[in-house]
């Protein structure tokens, strides 16, 4: 799992993609943040909210190739035909991706450390919002992983990865106009905004954190499953 | 070592592989013969684990491959038929990532330079592997196979894109590793799997349709006795003429390769050995022999004549493949 990992983050920074993803990443959390000080305010919850919006369209970039380019290159027949788990192939991918998202992750730490030095953060508050982008993140990049795995075609899997994103996102507006009350109700409760706001106001609710947690496993289940299921057919 | 029985893949309707069983004993070379979509690649991702079989059981050095996958795994280094390269990476690298992925417990760096020597890969060792040609991409793939020292080695056609000087290169080298590997190759070249393998087998249509050394395979498929034979001369009287000889069966008169010098089948009655009775007749008639061989089937007509669905028909073999140590030239 381990050899996986060092492989992909490596491969993130031999081709463009991890730089691009960072440069995306670092600007539009750098112009939230600079949105927050233009108005002498010291609460990023503002940013992590904004953030929500710009993973969606981040994260297929960083999960597009994951799956799909073993795929295309027949890397998988190396990978497959090693004494490593179908498991640990997929974690190691997963994990590869998530320690990419959490090195941007990170710059909302350098951010909450520059206003520290003007007012007494709320340091919890911060911690729960990171915890909660982090765990937004992993829950996306199980989904992207899943799609990456469905095809051989990258740009498939990012275009199907920002579907699936983009559906995530409207889904509060769907539960809204969805005229059965059970079913608009359960939008509602599987809505990733739903579950993510929370975290940026400061409540850490453990349901939701074990939503976001569950998402990435079962995801993940569902791509070892695939990768299981194209040996058998 | 090897132990693959009653192996079936079915994709639907169509079997890919058709029940094949064989053995493989540690140090053999086993050569893996058969037309395009005959089940070669198949059978070999089934071997090494990367497709399953719909019914039928490998086993690799005692270990099921579907049971135990990953100690099967382990003993086993896999160069398919598209070399798997991250093209993003180095030699070194690269080879670095095999070498933990196959969690070897070798030392690494001195491995690794022994197997980058072995595949004649050291000089490009901290180059990108998308700027290597498809020759050194194909050593690469080689050395990736060989990484870890596997008991077992699956060689989907090794030499495929190498310039003749390298494949003679690896074939010696595949030659060399069986004392040291099992090892499982295929090619299309047969020529190649002749020149290297102790045993043949040939799978049409994902049956097994042979399974032998190869000098049984074309003693047993070689029927007919006969010579090839080169002079000079006026067609229809040489013809008569070798047509009397005693133990002659038929002659057939296969064209002039170059003015005036024409070339002859002859077949003989089994058991006769005509090329004295044929050389007596040459000089007293002053039709210099020019050339004269026995001929055994090649592998290449074998091969046609297991796999091509009408089993009648044997295209003339070509010439520059058949000097078989039995029948040498005879040189005048």
């Amino acid at each position: 799992m381990l050899t996986i990992l060092r492989r992909e983050l490596n491969s993130y920074f031999t081709s463009a993609i991890g730089y691009i993803y960072l440069a995306v990443f670092y600007f539009f959390s750098g112009y939230f943040f600079q949105s927050v000080i233009s108005i002498n305010s010291t609460d990023l919850s503002s940013v992590f909210l904004s953030l929500f919006l710009v993973l969606m369209f981040i994260v297929p970039i960083l999960t597009m190739r994951l799956m799909s380019e073993d795929m295309k290159l027949r890397t998988d027949q190396l990978l497959l035909t090693a004494p490593l788990s179908l498991s640990g192939l997929v974690y190691g991918k997963f994990l590869a991706a998530l320690t990419l998202f959490a090195a941007g992750t990170g710059i909302t730490l350098i951010y909450a450390v520059v206003l520290s030095a003007f007012q007494v953060m709320e340091w919890t508050v911060i911690v729960g919002n990171i915890l909660g982008l982090l765990l937004l993140g992993a829950a996306l990049i199980s989904i992207g992983l899943f799609i990456s795995s469905l095809t051989e075609n990258q740009v498939i899997a990012a275009v199907g990865g920002f579907a699936v994103m983009l559906m995530l996102m409207i889904m509060d507006a769907i539960a809204g106009s969805v005229p059965v009350a059970f079913l608009s109700e359960l939008l509602y409760k599987i809505s990733f905004m739903t579950r993510y706001a929370p975290f940026t106001t400061g409540i850490l609710n453990l349901s939701n954190v074990l939503y976001f947690l569950s998402v990435a496993v079962i995801f993940n289940f569902l791509t070892v499953r695939v990768l299981e299921k194209k040996r058998w057919s | 070592m090897i132990e693959v029985k009653n192996l079936t893949k079915r994709y639907g309707s169509t079997a890919a592989v058709d029940d094949i069983s064989f053995n493989l004993s540690e140090g053999e070379i086993l050569g893996f013969l058969g037309p395009n979509g005959a089940g070669k690649s198949t059978t070999m991702n089934i071997l090494t684990g990367y497709l399953s079989s719909t019914s039928g059981t490998v086993t690799v050095n005692g270990y099921d491959i579907l049971e135990n996958p990953q100690e099967a795994k382990r003993c086993i280094g896999y160069l398919p038929e598209q070399p798997p390269l991250y093209l993003d990476m180095t030699v070194k690298s690269y080879l670095d990532f095999v070498f933990d992925l196959k969690q070897a417990k070798l030392p690494r760096h001195a491995h690794i330079q022994e197997v980058c020597q072995l595949v004649g890969i050291s000089h490009v060792y901290k180059r990108m592997i998308k700027h290597l040609s498809k020759g050194y991409r194909q050593r690469v793939g080689l050395a990736q196979a060989l990484i870890g020292n596997p008991k077992v080695l699956v060689l989907d056609e090794p030499t495929v894109g190498l310039d003749p000087g390298q494949i003679i290169e690896i074939r010696n080298m595949i030659k060399a590793l069986s004392s040291r590997h099992t090892i499982i190759l295929s090619s299309h070249i047969l020529s190649e799997i002749q020149a290297t393998c102790d045993r043949i087998i040939i799978i049409n249509q994902g049956k097994l349709v042979a399974d032998d050394k190869a000098e049984n395979l074309s003693k047993k498929f070689s029927d007919d006795h006969s010579l090839a034979l080169r002079t000079e001369g006026p067609v229809p009287e040489i013809k008569t003429a070798l047509q009397a000889l005693p133990g002659v069966q038929s002659v057939r008169f296969d064209g002039e390769v170059s003015p005036g010098e024409v070339v002859f089948s002859l077949s003989a009655e089994e058991g006769t050995d005509i090329r004295k009775d044929v050389f007596h007749l040459m000089v007293e008639k002053n039709w210099p022999i020019l050339e004269m061989k026995s001929r055994e089937l090649t592998l290449e007509e074998i091969f046609l004549k297991l796999t091509s669905s009408d089993q009648t028909s044997l295209p003339a073999p070509e010439e520059t493949e058949q000097t078989t140590e039995k029948g040498g030239d005879m040189p005048c």
